[in-house]
């Protein structure tokens, strides 16, 4: 399931535009807000789920090639942010849904093996 | 790869998010783009971003130092700020004196320097307060 497709099946916003890594094959999904947590334990291909909207998180989901960043509860992501993420080639979802939630579907997805 | 050493140095400005993780994310390129192993390229990143950040955060900047060849990599992230004055309760999961500033940015979990430890084969730390601290990471690229 590309990181696009995943987007569509559930309304999730893509708030950083059209890319190339919308492409991004999605092979699972990591919560947490604590960024040294995410840097050890995100794994490439991942959708990494977290309320932070700075510059920082450009930086760890680049470093471990994360699928894609979901912004949960339509929090706002900083313009700076969705600009450097754009530079960088990572991907910005964004959705009214709780973190739980997103899990929750990000999972059922891979579990139905899209 | 032959015995050529890539040679590396980039600073690392105090408090700037926008260039935080540059030099990191540099080296990762270098390192794929030489073809060395996914794992390999995972540990060097936790390592060198723990480091990276930290000089950011706590050492108000400092610069990297890196050397590649074809066995290891070498970095060493130095700064001149205030140094750690108990460097074992530092190296503690948890310890932190990150300000609020940075721990609503999500810092401050007091997982960096652990991380370090953990995805490095050899970490070297020399700090002293008021003079500064010099992080030395190497990773092997083909374990013995
Ligand atoms: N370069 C440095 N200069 C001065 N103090 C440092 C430096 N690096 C680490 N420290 C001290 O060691 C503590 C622990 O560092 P560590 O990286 O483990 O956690 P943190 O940076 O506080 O939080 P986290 O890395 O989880 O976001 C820091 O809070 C700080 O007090
Ligand atoms: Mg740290």
């Amino acid at each position: 399931m590309t990181v696009e497709e995943l987007a569509a099946k559930y309304g999730y916003k893509i708030a950083t535009g059209s890319n190339e890594n919308l492409k991004n094959d999605v092979s699972g999904v990591y919560a947490c807000d604590l960024l040294s947590h995410a840097m050890a334990k995100v794994n490439s291909g991942d959708a990494w789920v977290t309320v932070h909207t700075n510059l920082n998180v450009v930086a760890v989901a680049s470093l471990t090639d994360a699928a894609c960043v979901i912004i949960p509860e339509n929090i706002e992501i900083e313009q700076a942010t969705l600009e450097k993420a754009v530079e960088k080639g990572v991907v910005f979802l964004s959705t009214s849904k709780s973190a739980a939630h997103i899990c929750h579907e990000v999972l059922s997805a891979l579990e139905k093996g899209l | 790869m032959n015995n050529t050493v890539i040679v590396r140095d980039y600073i690392i400005p105090a408090d700037d998010f926008a260039l935080a993780g540059e030099a990191s994310s540099s080296v990762r390129k270098i390192l794929t783009q030489l073809g060395v192993a996914p794992d390999i390229i995972k540990r060097t990143s936790i390592a060198m971003y723990e480091a990276e950040i930290n000089a950011v955060i706590h050492g108000h900047g400092g610069k990297a130092h890196v050397e590649i060849d074809e066995n290891k990599i070498f970095i060493r992230i130095s700064d001149e700020g205030p140094g750690i004055a108990d460097l074992e309760l530092a190296m503690q999961e948890g310890y932190s004196t990150a300000p609020d500033s940075v721990r609503e940015m999500g810092f401050g979990a007091g997982m960096g320097l652990s991380n370090m430890k953990k995805h490095s084969d050899i970490l070297n730390i020399d700090t002293e307060v008021n003079r500064g601290t010099i992080v030395d990471i190497t990773v092997f690229f083909n374990k013995p």
